[in-house]
């Protein structure tokens, strides 16, 4: 009932092959695009933007990322951290060093500095595999920390290690600072989500994608059958490096406007954008999105149902909170181990033959 | 309890919507009752509800005005802060104490342009101080900056006034807030003349062998500690295992809480601690409290918090709070205070001696005095000494003054730098 297939034919090998090939399908994503792009901002306001939907922005970049590197190429990796924090770093720098640099610009460079960063450390994964490579990722997680609280040269040598991001604007909107507009920072991060969210769906179906996911299937069979092990290894790395360093970015710059990185980008970080791809779908560029929400959404939620809401006191709140997210969590991986999005999946083959399921 | 609180909470909205309509006065509390900072965040925010309780519940309220407190827990995660700050502002929130340096950091900018006052009471960002640059942001009664000068200057006089040839090690927590004394200690020990060895511990504090094992071998004449959380614990207990002397030992005000000197039992006897207010439950207060707050089941959290150092640290930003409401009517002459009246309230704050005696605090915390020009208050302290036996800390020194001609020319090169960098312009007239 809900997908009326009917009279939806594909002629053509290009369409039978994209991304959303059912047209009740389709038309849902670009209604749901036209949704958040054109009527949120309307009624954006402060606690949605810097509380619900930046946060989730934010979280799903990261998401993608760790999931190019994790569900696509099978590289386990506990970095993200200090990954984000390269980000964040490097816009910092690039913002009080070059004032003159749009902030678009200023990301994706962010972003490329993150991936060559990301490709020294994916250096190791060359050599070890499975739980040796995610300790010794976790090992540049604890090395970049440490770095951007040592070494005063990046953080302008402030008296606190604290970074704060100076005001910019971008085509006379503001982006970051005190004064910007929810509906504009809102759109910045949606901007970029958006596009690297199509552009790492494009890649994972292309030819690296597919070099990525030989390497996870079986990394021997992979080298017999001509995939170079250095280039996609190292293509994971640079690109999921490239993503979560754009998130760490966004964080620092639109999202808190002050980080300091033991706090911010500490060991915390890489275990919860590794739940959320876990929870949401490994190798799935809709798990990340539902991983993300999970993880950053469900939180806020219940604390607006039982601190707020129901008046319960707030220590009550923040214990049921953490009881309720973990068992939930456990359920999801009990009943579903391939993800929210895998779940997703049957439901949506299940409701395309409804009703009439034999 | 909690409940009990609502429902009377309640009830007070419910009578007063029947009278004329009064707006009630909003006060946020960013709490954190979770995590690996629980046990120091409890007693303050106790101590902060506490207060407000006994003002609506003994006095009516501020003026007669009602006071709705708020709570919101951050865990001491700044991403909750940015939460909790965002979801309360919207209720006429008066003032935030963010009571994190990594929150007061990020809330600094936003609640300036959002014309609410933050009173980030001895911790945050210390060149807000400047009140020449930093027009809704105060953090009287004193800064770290103070505290480092004070304690600097009580460990001259313990010497005899020269320190030169000592050493003098830190202890700090690796974060902005532990680095905060290192560029004032650094200027006093080229005034000085003594020798500065920095130890970061880093968060949350439970691994510091090598550097109790560095203190060992460099063997510092004083150590002091910027810690918070379970890092104090764990420094008091490894100095009293090799044996340092703990008389020559001396933390922050937020190093120095019963939390953190208990588990080390006996060995933490003499331990130091600079403050800026009194310890104990013996104050006139204390009598109103347990009848109005503790014995009519009001009491914010289990009750058994009273007269400890945070609770009692709560209780004085309450009671600043207040006191700055009370001056924001006075002066605009209105009992619905909006948060830019509250700013001009605070700025204008003048509690003496002699209010601390009205309000049933004789001696219990330093003079505070505001002005446009200063929100860092009078920069001084007293220290506290902790007696293992009868598990008590008491006052062993008067008032001492901060280096005003150290700490005061640091305040305003920081302070300058944040406003050429965000294009402030300077107020007060100057």
């Amino acid at each position: 009932m809900l997908y009326r297939e009917a009279g939806d034919f594909k002629t053509t090998y290009r369409s039978d092959q994209q991304t959303f090939p059912i047209k009740s399908e389709r038309f849902l994503f670009w209604a749901v695009i036209a949704l958040v792009a054109l009527a949120v901002p309307f009624f954006i306001n402060d606690y949605l933007e810097k509380a619900v939907l930046i946060p989730f922005l934010v979280y799903a970049m990261a998401a993608l990322g760790l999931n190019i590197l994790i569900g696509y190429c099978g590289q386990v990796s506990l970095g993200t951290g200090g990954f984000m924090a390269v980000g964040a770093y490097a816009t910092y720098k690039l913002m009080t060093g070059f004032e003159w640099m749009p902030m678009p610009v200023i990301i994706i460079l962010a972003g490329f500095i993150t991936a060559s960063v990301g490709i020294v450390f994916g250096l190791p994964s060359l050599r070890i595999k499975g739980f040796y490579l995610a300790v010794a990722t976790l090992a540049s997680q604890f090395f970049l920390v440490w770095l951007f609280n040592k070494v005063p040269w990046f953080y302008n040598h402030s008296a606190t290690g604290q970074i704060t991001a100076p005001p910019r604007e971008f085509l006379g909107f503001t982006l970051t600072g005190a004064n910007a507009e929810p509906y504009a920072t809102y759109l910045f991060c949606l901007g970029f989500v958006f596009v690297f969210a199509w552009v790492a769906r494009n890649l994972t179906r292309g030819r690296i994608g597919r070099q990525w996911m030989a390497i996870r299937d079986m990394d021997i069979a992979a080298e017999i059958i001509g995939v170079n092990p250095l280039m996609s290894k190292l293509s994971a790395f640079a690109v999921s490096s490239f993503y979560i360093g754009i998130a760490g970015a966004l964080y620092f710059s639109v999202w808190t406007g002050a980080a300091e990185v033991t706090e911010a980008f500490g060991i915390d970080k890489s275990f919860d954008v590794l739940f959320m791809i876990i929870i949401g779908g490994l190798g799935s560029i809709l798990g990340s999105l539902i991983g993300a929400a999970f993880i950053v959404l469900l939180p806020v939620l219940m604390t607006n149902i039982f601190a707020r809401w129901l008046g319960m006191s707030t220590e009550i709140a923040e214990h049921m909170q953490i009881t309720i997210v973990g068992v939930l969590i456990i359920f999801f991986l009990i009943k579903e181990p391939h993800g929210i999005a895998a779940l997703w999946r049957t439901i949506k083959e299940k409701l395309r033959l409804w009703p009439f399921p034999h | 309890m909690k409940l009990a609180k609502l429902a009377a909470i309640a009830a007070t909205a419910l009578t007063i919507g029947a009278g004329p309509a009064f707006a009630e006065l909003v006060f946020p509390s960013l709490s954190y009752r979770t995590g690996p900072y629980a046990p120091n965040g409890i007693p303050f925010a106790d101590g902060y509800a506490d207060y407000f309780t006994l003002i609506n519940e003994r006095d009516g309220g501020i003026e007669g005005q009602k006071i709705k407190l708020i709570e919101c827990e951050t865990g001491y995660n700044t991403e909750k802060g940015v939460e909790c700050y965002e979801s309360t502002k919207g209720e006429g929130a008066l003032v935030y104490q963010p009571l994190s340096t990594g929150i007061t950091y990020q809330l600094i900018p936003k609640a300036t342009a959002d014309h609410i006052p933050i009173h980030s009471m001895g911790y945050g960002r210390t060149s807000a101080a400047n009140g020449k640059v930093f027009e809704y942001v105060f953090n009287y009664p004193g800064t770290y900056w103070d505290a480092a000068s004070i304690i600097v200057k009580y460990i001259s006089s313990e010497e005899g006034g020269d320190l030169k040839g000592k050493k003098i090690a830190l202890v700090y927590h690796n974060s902005a807030y532990g680095k905060e004394p290192i560029r004032t200690l650094e200027e006093l020990s080229k005034k000085h003349g003594y020798e500065l060895l920095l130890l970061p511990v880093d968060h949350p504090g439970q691994e510091q062998k090598s550097t109790w094992l560095q203190i060992r071998k460099e063997r510092p004449d004083y150590v002091m500690m910027w810690g918070w959380g379970v890092m104090n614990q764990v420094a008091i207990q490894e100095a009293a295992n090799i044996r340092f002397p703990m008389d020559h030992f001396i933390g922050v005000w937020w190093s120095a809480s019963e939390n953190d000197t208990i588990p080390a039992g006996d060995g933490a006897d003499g331990y130091k601690a600079i403050t800026f207010h009194g310890v104990g439950d013996d104050f006139p207060i204390y009598a109103d409290m347990r009848k109005y707050v503790l014995d009519a089941g009001k009491a914010a959290g289990a009750g058994d918090q009273l007269g400890t150092v945070l609770y009692n640290r709560g209780m004085v930003a309450a009671m600043w709070a207040v006191e700055a409401a009370r001056k924001a009517m006075e002066i605009h002459g209105t009992k619905e205070i909006t948060p830019e009246m509250m700013r001009d309230g605070m700025e204008a704050l003048d509690v003496g001696e002699a209010r601390l005696k009205e309000l049933g605090l004789p001696g219990f915390t330093v003079p505070v005095k505001v002005s446009c020009e200063s929100h860092g208050g009078p920069g001084l302290g007293m220290i506290q000494q902790w007696d293992a036996k009868a598990k008590k800390w008491s006052i062993i020194t008067g008032l001492i003054e901060a280096d005003r001609e150290v700490v005061d020319p640091l305040i305003m090169e920081d302070s300058q730098a944040f406003a050429s960098e965000n294009n402030i312009e300077m107020r007060c007239g100057s």
